[in-house]
């Protein structure tokens, strides 16, 4: 894990060019450019508030302004998300560079993930004004940079894991997006955690989720403006080192059939 | 010369033959012992590299050769540290620049001027470094004018020319090419071959895997010749490359023979045809056949070299004999044998019968021989197609073969045309030239002692 650790920061100047061209070719070439960073979360905001607030209104009383708190939630979530459906292709995508340069794979899903970071990053002071405009902005907001780390280190791990497998079974590309479907439903982005009864069922296999505890976290400092959620980070950190030792395991032992196997 | 830069011992490169049935097993396999392969059955593994031994001394230019799958880009990527040996070890001293594919990893989308960034620091070079070269390798691709273009309106030539300008002026100490000489115009692959000689004056280790024979051995101090994955020869690059050609001339040689068999074996079937399909010898409208009344049948034409073997490979100004082999029935007496030569697009070369050069036939019967033999092929390098006809005085064929044998001749020197006169080239006055080494042909027929 140290191993795979150094390989990165060894390889930081080509994971950093690596991501600043994702981020460029991602939209080039669109009208919007990068303005969509922006709009993007924005459109993704206006779908789910447009369901819950006219569809299926949420009437909770300590989520209001529904529209703000899911916002609160939905935002790191799409990193998660998405970082994990792209890496899960990542290798194979990159499989050029893999089969004809001396490259040390792991940047890849590595670049996936700190790409969809910067994304999310730059979502956030849409968040923010949106906070200052309902006059919910609290000071709990600077702890952000711990629950970004949490969810760094495991998405990181997850990638790990999931880019390396994939080679050895496409399969896992298709079962993923179902995959992460139910894994949406199954952390409280959309509905509150703290309404769940303590003895609840749900809540106790919600609490096995370690994304649970991030999301939680997220919504308590931007939202809720009171944090008391540092137990479940904490074991969800724990959970994010183990994945990331795992998913730099896998990815070691598998990667001289990487080059093959694309 | 020094410490070798590239030691490769007992290398040796397995892979697997691709099955889905053997997924969980690779996959299993490879957690447990870090390789594909431990639990795969022999049938199941291919080995593309077996037990090869080299090493490259630093500044020399070492050359792998040998035909398709012979293993040459498997040890290439062997030495690039993209792959790992299966068995052996491989040591290379060095920061490493392999030419393998050129552009591998532009990005369609952005720039030119981005990808050059980021290719070069891919390829190993800071972010420093590559500012401060930028300049030289957009001059050096000779496109100033679309670096800022997106990479993916350049045209392929565009593309390798920038992908070989990034991938040379990494300044490896190890340079690896694969074959990839032929990126641009007669112009651009010249400044290629410029930067490559530069690159062994200044003492930097090439490796490199190339068909260009004639190339490998104006450059190369040292050549390897793979063949199956083994060394079959290694060493002098004039040695090897004589060698690699003359196998390569009994491969053909065999191909050649065996083709030919099947056609004389396809047209002794069936009832023998009465009309000639056009006779014409045109360059237009040649096509292989047989036909005639077999009054007299030609049973064999054999192709012969001086000491009388059968061959299909010649080298040009060898001596080529013609050995038919014919069987009259009943007996005969008008008959003239005939013998033409093709180039392969259907341009007469040359034709003779025994009627024009004034043999009269007495008679002709049971098994006989026929035997036309040419002092000294004066050819050019190619295929040629023979004629060989039994026919009356008037031209009614007993049994015309047309271009069902074939003979390929090889050359050094790279002239052009058909034909090659006896010549000798004179200088005087104020012209001075210098007088080429004088070379052995190629001989071929003997397999060489691997």
């Amino acid at each position: 894990m140290i191993a795979a650790l150094g390989a990165l920061v060894r390889s930081r100047a080509l994971v950093q060019s690596l991501v600043s061209r994702e981020l460029k070719a991602r939209y080039r070439g669109s009208v919007l450019g990068f303005l969509w960073s922006f709009v993007n979360p924005l459109l993704l905001l206006l779908t789910y508030t447009l369901v819950f607030t006219v569809i299926l209104p949420n009437k909770q009383p300590d989520i209001q302004p529904y529209f703000l708190f899911l916002f609160c939630g939905i935002l790191p979530w799409t990193w998660f998300q998405a970082s994990l459906a792209e890496s899960s292709g990542v290798i194979i995508a990159g499989g050029n560079l893999i089969k004809k340069v001396l490259f040390p794979a792991e940047v890849l899903p590595a670049v996936t993930v700190l790409a969809n970071l910067v994304h999310f990053l730059l979502g956030l002071p849409i968040l923010f004004a949106f906070l200052l405009w309902k006059d919910r902005l609290a000071w709990t907001a600077v702890l952000l940079p711990l629950p970004i780390l949490v969810q760094l280190v495991l998405t990181l791990g997850l990638a790990l894991f999931l880019s390396a497998l994939t080679v050895h079974f496409r399969d896992i590309q298709n079962i993923l997006t179902h995959v992460l479907h139910l894994w949406f439903f199954a952390t409280p982005v959309i509905y509150s955690y703290a309404a769940l009864s303590e003895a609840s069922l749900l809540r106790r296999v919600l609490r096995l989720n370690p994304m649970t505890h991030v999301i939680v976290t997220y919504q308590q400092m931007l939202f809720h403006g009171n944090v008391d959620h540092w137990r479940g980070l904490f074991l969800a950190f724990l959970v994010g080192v183990v994945a990331f030792a795992a998913g730099a395991f896998l990815f070691d032992r598998l990667r001289d059939t990487l080059a093959e196997e694309v | 010369m020094t410490a070798p830069a590239i030691v490769g011992e007992d290398v040796t490169k397995v892979y697997r033959r691709f099955t889905h049935r053997n997924q969980f097993k690779t996959l299993k396999s490879a957690l447990l012992t870090g390789s594909v392969l431990s639990d795969l059955r022999p049938e199941e593994m291919f080995t593309a590299l077996d037990g090869v031994s080299f090493d490259v001394p630093r500044g020399s230019t070492f050359a792998v050769i040998g035909e398709n799958g012979s293993g040459k880009s498997t040890l290439l990527k062997l030495v690039a540290g993209i792959t790992k040996p299966t068995r052996g070890s491989l040591s290379v001293e060095g920061r490493v620049s392999a030419l393998i594919e050129l552009g591998a990893g532009f990005h369609p989308e952005i720039s030119g001027r981005e990808n050059v960034v980021i290719n070069g620091v891919m390829l190993g070079l800071t972010r420093r470094e590559v500012d401060r070269r930028f300049d030289e390798i957009v001059d050096f691709a000779e496109l100033r004018e679309f670096i800022d273009a997106p990479v993916k309106t350049y045209s392929s030539g565009m593309y390798m020319r920038l992908g070989f300008a990034v991938a040379i002026h990494v300044d490896p100490e190890v340079l690896l090419i694969d074959e990839v000489l032929a990126v641009g115009d007669e112009a651009f692959t010249r400044k290629c071959l410029d930067k490559i000689a530069e690159f062994r004056r200044r003492g930097k280790t090439i490796l490199f895997v190339s068909h260009t024979l004639n190339l490998v051995e104006k450059m190369c101090d040292d050549v390897l010749w793979l063949r199956h994955g083994k060394t079959a020869l290694r060493g002098d690059p004039k040695r090897v490359v004589d060698a690699y050609l003359t196998h390569v001339a009994t491969g053909e040689d065999a191909q050649l023979a065996s083709r030919e068999a099947a056609a004389f074996a396809a047209t002794t079937e069936g009832p023998p045809s009465e009309a000639a399909p056009g006779e014409s010898p045109g360059a237009s409208g040649y096509r292989p056949g047989r036909w005639g009344s077999r009054e007299v049948e030609i049973r064999a034409v054999r192709l012969l070299d001086g000491r009388g073997r059968e061959r299909h490979v010649f080298t040009s100004g060898e001596t080529m004999a013609l050995a038919v082999s014919v069987h009259a029935p009943r007996p005969v007496e008008d008959f003239v044998f005939g013998v033409g030569l093709f180039a392969a697009d259907g341009t007469s070369v040359y034709g003779t019968n025994t009627d024009i050069e004034g043999f009269s036939a007495r008679r002709l019967e049971g098994d006989a021989e026929v035997r036309l033999d040419f002092e000294g092929l004066s050819l050019v390098e190619g295929t040629y197609l023979v004629d060989v006809a039994a026919h009356r005085r008037d031209g009614t064929p007993y049994d015309y073969l047309r271009g069902l044998n074939s003979f390929r001749v090889k050359s050094r020197t790279r002239d052009v045309g058909l034909y090659r006169p006896a010549h000798r080239w004179t200088f005087g006055g104020g012209a001075e030239v210098e007088i080429p080494e004088p070379r052995a042909e190629l001989e071929f027929g003997d397999e060489p002692g691997a």
